[in-house]
């Protein structure tokens, strides 16, 4: 009887011990995206002629993780005696944070609004989300509008919008994830997106809307293959031009919060630049975004 | 040596204890912040919403119909088989057969959910006539071929352990082959066929894998063709990006999920108990 409970203990714990390895490594992959990022060469730029040392404390915005665990992997071959540290806990409070001084950086995937005050941002990149559709679709053209029409289910037809009879399936990613969280502020349809099905990976999006005909999704620029069809919004293409200025609608500003009246510490100020310029642009298009800097 | 033995023991049983007790301290406090009726009965999953609510029940509704599915198409085809490889089959079929049978069992159930999101989910759509296939059915179809092989070999096994003299005595009598079949041997072996439907039960609640590629993941109540989300993949598609309470009901679900598995394996060991007793 006593091998017996040991014996289903044992197994019951071995399922468990599979969902929590799940979870861990997870978690592990997000902070460290940089595993495959491309190395960062040692310039000649003059911020890290001299090395400095100290923590950069981040906090804010979930949908910055990807960006910022390139840029803190890449900043520590610049200046490996800087440490930056990442919170994700949201926009609102990466700018809370800036505010009243409990972290160096904030952390925005918004502009400023103009009750926040104190703060300065600084943008880093630019957030262009595609919306997808399956090659067979004759719709080429959609306006924001439309879009989330489409995607809390008022338009539930593609003939309402000039393609053919078919219901129209809305796939997207899973809650949590910062396209998803993009997508919806931009539309203005948080929380009231129907979705028909909700994956866990851009490939997995573009996958399932390259697979059926009456599919429509979203995913970040960077991944957008041939295999699927991006649309114009408002008749403007996606592409990095238009994202850079600004005439595509679907795109929002990661940006850096900064407080007005108190000194960034030397440490924080080489990161912002560092991140700033043109040697780290490479680092955020493989996170997936538009580098700001030429 | 004994010594290395205990060892080698103990190391099982810290990390058995080290993981009950790390699921037990972190799913408990989200269960306690939600309500235990509001988590196990609430109809609303919205992790993320701007008001959050962290109602399970459809997880759990969604587990239990996806497996019922399962054991209910996946059942009397292992069945048969299993009576066709113990009894029926001429040795040289059954020389053919057992392999893919134990084959089928060693394929990562990464690889069915590939082959179900590209092949079964659109099929589905296509002859359904749905707007998008990947659906609680696409769910269920993968679920019971992933349960076949251990339904199959562990009533196999109960059915040649059935003594000779009980078929010997039945034909002796007078009854058929396939009257003896049903009505000894398959009577004879009920328990350890009983044990191979649970163990299917288990295998079938416990995966997330397959079917997180073909289910549709939206937190629905079930329907059959509807996108549906398990407790598995509730837990495995939202924790990568998951912070504070929503990380928290994550391990909650995944405490409500161990203690399903937990009374599957109390059910299991009574059957195989009585079979030996």
């Amino acid at each position: 009887m006593k091998k017996r409970t040991l014996a289903l203990m044992l197994s019951a714990a071995l399922c468990v011990g599979l969902l929590a390895g799940c979870g861990g490594s997870n978690t592990g992959s997000a902070n460290t995206p940089a595993g495959n990022s491309p190395a960062v060469t040692e310039s000649e730029t003059p911020d890290n002629t001299t090395e400095l040392s100290g923590t950069v404390n981040t906090n804010g915005s979930t949908s910055m993780e990807s960006v910022m665990g390139y840029l803190t992997e890449g900043f520590k071959e610049v200046q490996p005696g800087i440490t930056v540290n990442y919170t994700g806990s949201g926009s609102g409070a990466g700018v809370t944070g800036a505010q009243d001084g409990t972290c160096d950086i904030g952390l925005a995937s918004r502009d400023l609004k103009d009750d926040e005050t104190g703060v300065k941002q600084i943008t880093v990149a630019k957030d262009g989300i595609a919306i997808i559709v399956n090659p067979q679709n004759p719709v080429a053209d959609l306006s924001v509008e439309q879009i989330a029409a489409l995607a809390t289910g008022e338009i539930t037809n593609w003939s309402e919008v000039g393609g053919n009879d078919g219901e129209v399936v809305f796939i997207g990613r899973e809650a949590g994830s910062g396209t998803r969280d993009g997508f919806e502020s931009i539309t203005g349809t948080e929380d009231a997106c129907k979705y028909q099905n909700e994956l866990t990976s851009t490939g997995e999006v573009i996958a399932n809307v390259a697979s059926n005909p009456n599919a429509i999704g979203y995913a970040s620029l960077s991944a957008v293959d041939e295999t699927v069809k991006a649309i114009t919004v408002g008749g403007v293409a996606p592409t990095e031009e238009t994202v850079l200025d600004g005439s595509y609608a679907i795109q929002r500003n990661f940006n850096f919060i900064v407080n007005e009246s108190t000194e960034l510490s030397d440490a924080a100020q080489a990161f912002i630049d560092w991140a700033t310029s043109a040697e780290a642009a490479d680092l955020i298009a493989s996170a997936g975004a538009v580098p700001v800097a030429e | 040596m004994n010594v290395l033995f205990f060892l080698c023991g103990f190391i099982a049983v810290v990390f058995v204890l080290f993981i009950s007790v790390y699921l037990i301290i972190s799913g408990l406090p989200a269960i306690q912040e939600i309500g235990l009726v509001d988590f196990l009965f609430g109809t609303t999953w919205a992790s993320t919403a701007s008001e959050p609510s962290f109602g399970i029940l459809p997880f759990i509704l969604t587990s239990i119909y996806g497996t019922a599915g399962a054991i209910v198409l996946g059942v009397p085809v292992g069945f048969m088989t299993a009576v066709f490889l113990a009894k029926v089959a001429p040795p040289k079929l059954a020389a053919v057969v057992r392999p893919a049978v134990d084959l089928l069992a060693g394929i990562p159930s990464v690889v069915y959910g590939l082959i179900g999101m590209m092949v079964l989910v659109p099929a589905v759509r296509e002859f359904f006539n749905l707007p998008d296939g990947a659906s609680l059915f696409c769910a269920i179809i993968v679920l019971a071929v992933m349960i076949l092989p251990s339904i199959i070999s562990v009533s196999e096994n109960a059915l040649k352990a059935v003594p000779r003299e009980y078929e010997e005595a039945s034909l002796a009598l007078g009854a058929t082959h396939i009257e003896t079949v049903f009505r000894v041997s398959v009577p004879a072996a009920s328990s350890g066929i009983a044990a191979s439907v649970v163990l299917g039960i288990g295998r079938a609640i416990g995966e997330a894998m397959a079917i997180i590629m073909v289910a549709g993941n939206v937190a629905n109540m079930p329907g059959l063709f509807k996108s549906v989300r398990f407790l598995t993949t509730a837990v495995a598609s939202e924790m990568a990006y998951a912070s504070g309470l929503q990380r928290q009901a994550l391990f909650s679900i995944a405490l409500v999920l161990f203690l399903f598995i937990m009374l599957i394996n109390v059910v299991l060991n009574t059957l195989l108990k009585r079979k030996k007793g």
